[in-house]
């Protein structure tokens, strides 16, 4: 599209700039503070360089994690993007289907992260949960707490139903919004339903599925609450995600020096992803 | 190709009607012949792109029978139909070339590859796109765009009708001259029934042969631009076109003469002597108004100078006149006494002519 | 093909459904209930769990703050981002790219990062313990999200909309209250609904915030889940009555979701 220059749009934006920088500054300038600083306590705090930096960037654990992170979001992505955008395409345009989709679906969305790990821990439970119990009834051997791959089954089932319907609806939402000319255009032109998608609807989805990839990608990569819930990062290590370990780091021995620098290479980490994808999807728009 | 015939179509949106509002059409009977250029014109909310839409098949409607060629094809899908529609923004496939986006409807059809780029050629040096050919189509100007909507409708040789619904509206000011131009110039050149909506009266009157206008889901007239010109058989055509739009003058009918501030006007109409109309008016356009000896008393209150010619308000008891003056002419000002040119002045009784 | 279409979103609800049934199933059990015995309705059904909900002044007291706190958050940031999206979408102006994406940057840091400075610098400002304080915090990354989402709505409308309007002599408000907005309500219901899902859950800004006066049902659950055990029956109580505010909204919200283009005729 062409954009017109406007050096008069900045007023629109100040609002959402104040708000925003209001809020991560602060926080931003205490971190990184931390993370180039040693202290033992009382506020003492020594210059240490990137000696954190390096450390982390060396450490086997850190890579271990960050393997295991890795796997996890791209499963995840792989399943949950394709997967969402096809229910939103079967899913009803008008009538009494759609308030019963919308609040049906956007229901797992709405339920305290906390809750779904302790909800998913009693589900899947051999014993006691309709999950576990099922599974080991129709023959499987199931047991997410002591077994590493029923543990990332479980981890990522549990993702699966907490956070496909995001896409869902941010799809569904895209879709509904193209004008319904261009459906009529394409009647028109005789073109067949995969034509219509590929270069209708996809299309006209660019953007909303952008947004939907990288919150995914984010939030599945700084996941902390519900696999911590759910298998406490174990068996072992097994589902200790990148989070999960940081979190260690930084609670359970007290490390803040290399915790803050590991939250800072974390940080990079997802904007480096980010921004790579985000120009490699807007590439097209090019501005006259 | 083919020539078009609307039945006693009408259409509601609504499951029930209760009123004639609930309807957007009523009682649409047209019959264009084959290969004319017809526009559809009134104002927004008028009902022509739900005519429009019937006709192309993107809907169906409530009552009445569309016919191709005598044919009946008011249930047939939009492909059966072939035909073509323009809409008021480009529509294109963005992720396409140009050249893709032309051939497309040709390739759904199963044409072979080099009819295929043939025909895409011969479109694109139609429409000077030749230039733009392998471009990416989202890089195009509105107009370009709109060329390639047009394209996509002309690529298939067996077009029967073309369809245009405002498609002018997003282009600039000075470009729809250009491009009205082109379209009128295609309709001589490929010979192919089109139909023009707009709510646009100089687009409308410069590019068909017949214009029928709409208002509230109704045909009030059809006819050739002059013939709506010169006598408008409703007050909204005399109002809605030329511009300035006709003078709607109350007026009083008694013994089979109309009468406006007391002063008797003599009209095309043939007034009865017995008429029981609800309401009165006489219609005459500021091109037939001029200053006379006697006739009306008016009180001039504005003259504004366009240029070419000169648009006087005056005002009489019944009401305001305009009048149209070539700038040249001296004005009379303060008060001032009017005549109609009876050839051109009509009574119309309950906003329809008296004839 | 076309008529099994009503299949796929049948068996993904079911698959959805599923879980809130135990959960629900939970709720209504008790907590020794729930640990001993496999059973697919409760043996004992008990309205215990809730009862304690709806009489334990901690408890709803925390669902009338969370909704208090998330509704202003929601509004707030809807609000402000509609025309920095705008702005974004349709104007180029300097720096804009590299603003665009550091809005999103802010989403970026794992929340347990902010936790501790936002403690003190919310409590430095004399805003610690209030619904505005977490309401504002919240913007950090629910601002950057409805901006993202509203940008990506609005640049699916074609520009020439706009510039129609204008033509037609409307000036910039009345053109985007009375034209645009109409245009792009499915990105706003599903805006307002995401900004509102998402304060909602957040549970460790929330409770670092809150001491008493504006505690959330966040802090309540955490509650229940560390020191005790698991008071499950209650949790899952709890859990479920979270269910209803955000299914409210998105029922609110449908028509605009589904309309989605309303045909922005000027």
């Amino acid at each position: 599209m062409d954009k017109t220059i406007n050096q008069k749009a900045w007023f629109f934006v100040i609002p959402v700039f104040i708000l925003v920088a209001f809020n991560a500054v602060v926080p931003l300038m205490t971190v990184v503070n931390y993370a180039f600083q040693d202290t033992f306590g009382n506020n003492v705090f020594m210059w240490e360089g990137t000696r954190w930096f390096k450390q982390i960037l060396k450490s086997e654990r850190f890579h271990a994690a960050l393997g295991r992170q890795f796997l996890f979001t791209g499963i995840i992505l792989l399943i949950q993007i394709p997967l969402g955008i096809a229910i939103a395409l079967s899913m009803p345009k008008k009538g009494i289907g759609v308030p019963i989709c919308l609040v049906l679906m956007s229901m797992p969305l709405l339920i305290p992260w906390n809750v779904v790990g302790a909800m998913w821990n009693i589900f899947a439970l051999p014993e006691i949960g309709f999950l576990g119990h099922s599974l080991n009834d129709l023959g499987f051997d199931y047991n997410f707490t002591q077994q590493i791959g029923d543990a990332w089954f479980t981890t990522i089932l549990m993702d699966v139903w907490h956070w496909t319907s995001l896409v869902v609806l941010l799809s569904y939402a895209g879709l509904q919004s193209i004008q319904p000319a261009y459906y009529q255009a394409a009647e028109i032109d005789g073109a067949s339903k995969w034509a219509i998608f590929r270069y209708i609807e996809l299309p006209k989805m660019k953007k909303v599925l952008t947004i939907a990839i990288l919150l995914r990608f984010m939030d599945s990569f700084m996941i902390y609450t519900e696999p911590f819930v759910l298998t406490g990062g174990g068996p072992g290590n097994a589902t200790a995600f990148l989070s999960i370990d940081l979190v260690k780091m930084a609670l359970g021995q007290f490390d803040l020096g290399p915790a803050a620098a590991m939250s800072l290479i974390y940080f990079f980490i997802v904007l480096l992803v980010c921004w790579v994808f985000y120009n490699l999807m807007m590439r097209n728009e090019v501005q006259k | 190709m083919s020539k078009i015939t609307l039945k006693d179509l009408s259409h509601s949106y609504l499951e029930k009607q209760n009123s004639n509002d609930d309807w957007a059409l009523r009682n649409i009977n047209i019959d264009w012949k084959d290969g004319g250029a017809y526009a559809l014109l009134g104002p927004s909310g008028c009902g022509k792109t739900t005519l429009l839409n019937i006709i192309s098949g993107l809907l169906n409607p409530t009552k009445g029978k569309v016919f191709f060629n005598n044919e009946d094809i008011t249930l047939k899908t939009p492909v059966e139909r072939n035909i073509a529609q323009i809409f008021q923004f480009p529509v294109i496939y963005d992720t396409m070339t140009v050249y893709n986006n032309l051939a497309f409807p040709l390739k759904n059809r199963g044409i072979p590859p080099n009819e295929i780029d043939k025909r895409v050629k011969e479109i694109a040096e139609m429409l000077e796109l030749t230039k733009t050919l392998y471009n990416r189509a989202s890089g195009l100007t509105a107009d370009g765009k709109q060329k390639i909507s047009l394209g996509r409708g002309l690529a298939r040789s067996d077009v029967n009708v073309i369809m245009f619904d405002e498609p002018l509206t997003v282009i600039d000011p000075h470009l729809k001259w250009v491009l009205r131009s082109k379209l009128k110039e295609l309709h001589q050149k490929i010979n192919r029934t089109m139909i023009y909506v707009t709510h646009d009266q100089t687009e409308a009157l410069t590019f068909a042969d017949q214009v029928v206008v709409m208002h509230e889901g109704e045909i009030v007239q059809t006819g050739t631009p002059v013939e709506l010109f010169e006598k408008p058989r409703h007050t909204f055509v005399g109002y809605f076109i030329g511009s300035p739009g006709m003078n709607i003058i109350p007026c009083e009918i008694q013994n089979g003469t109309a009468e406006v501030a007391g002063i008797k006007i003599s009209t095309s109409s043939k007034i009865k002597q017995k008429s029981n109309f609800s309401k009165t008016e006489i219609g005459i356009r500021p091109e037939f108004v001029s200053f006379s000896k006697d006739g009306i008393p008016v009180k001039i209150i504005k003259v504004s100078n366009t240029g070419r010619h000169k648009i006087i308000d005056t005002e009489c008891k019944n009401g305001k006149i305009k009048i149209l003056s070539h700038s040249s002419k001296e004005i009379p000002s303060g008060s001032a006494f009017l005549s109609f040119d009876k050839k051109y002045t009509y009574a119309y009784g309950d906003s329809r002519i008296i004839e | 093909m076309r008529k099994f279409k009503w299949l796929v979103p049948t068996v993904y609800i079911l698959f959805l459904m599923l879980p809130i049934y135990w959960l629900l199933n939970m709720s209504f059990k008790t907590t020794t209930e729930i640990i001993n015995t496999y059973s697919l309705w409760p043996q004992k059904f008990t309205f215990e769990n809730y009862i304690t909900i709806f009489t334990d002044s901690t408890w709803y007291t925390g669902y009338l703050n969370s909704i208090y706190y998330v509704v202003m958050n929601t509004i707030l940031s809807v609000a402000v981002a509609l025309p920095a999206a705008y702005a974004f979408s349709r104007y180029k102006f300097l720096g804009d790219k590299h603003l665009f994406f550091w809005l999103l940057t802010n989403r970026m840091a794992p929340p347990a990062v902010f936790a501790l400075p936002f403690f003190q610098f919310y409590s430095s400002i004399n805003l610690f313990d209030t619904h505005i304080a977490v309401a504002l915090s919240h913007c950090l990354f629910n601002i950057p999200l409805a901006v993202w989402i509203l940008e990506g709505f609005i640049s699916a409308v074609p520009k020439e909309l706009d510039e129609t309007a204008y033509v037609d002599g409307y000036s910039f408000w009345r053109f985007f209250v009375r034209i645009f907005i109409p245009t792009i309500v499915a990105g706003i219901g599903i805006t307002m609904f995401f900004c509102f899902m998402f304060s909602w859950v957040e549970l460790l800004l929330a409770k670092t915030l809150t001491a008493v006066a504006a505690k959330p049902i966040a802090a309540t659950m955490t509650r229940t889940a560390s020191t005790s055990g698991y008071e499950l029956g209650l949790l899952a109580a709890a859990g479920s009555l979270t269910i209803i505010p955000g299914a409210i909204v998105i029922y609110f919200v449908r028509n605009y979701i589904a309309k989605g283009f309303a045909l922005g005729r000027v």
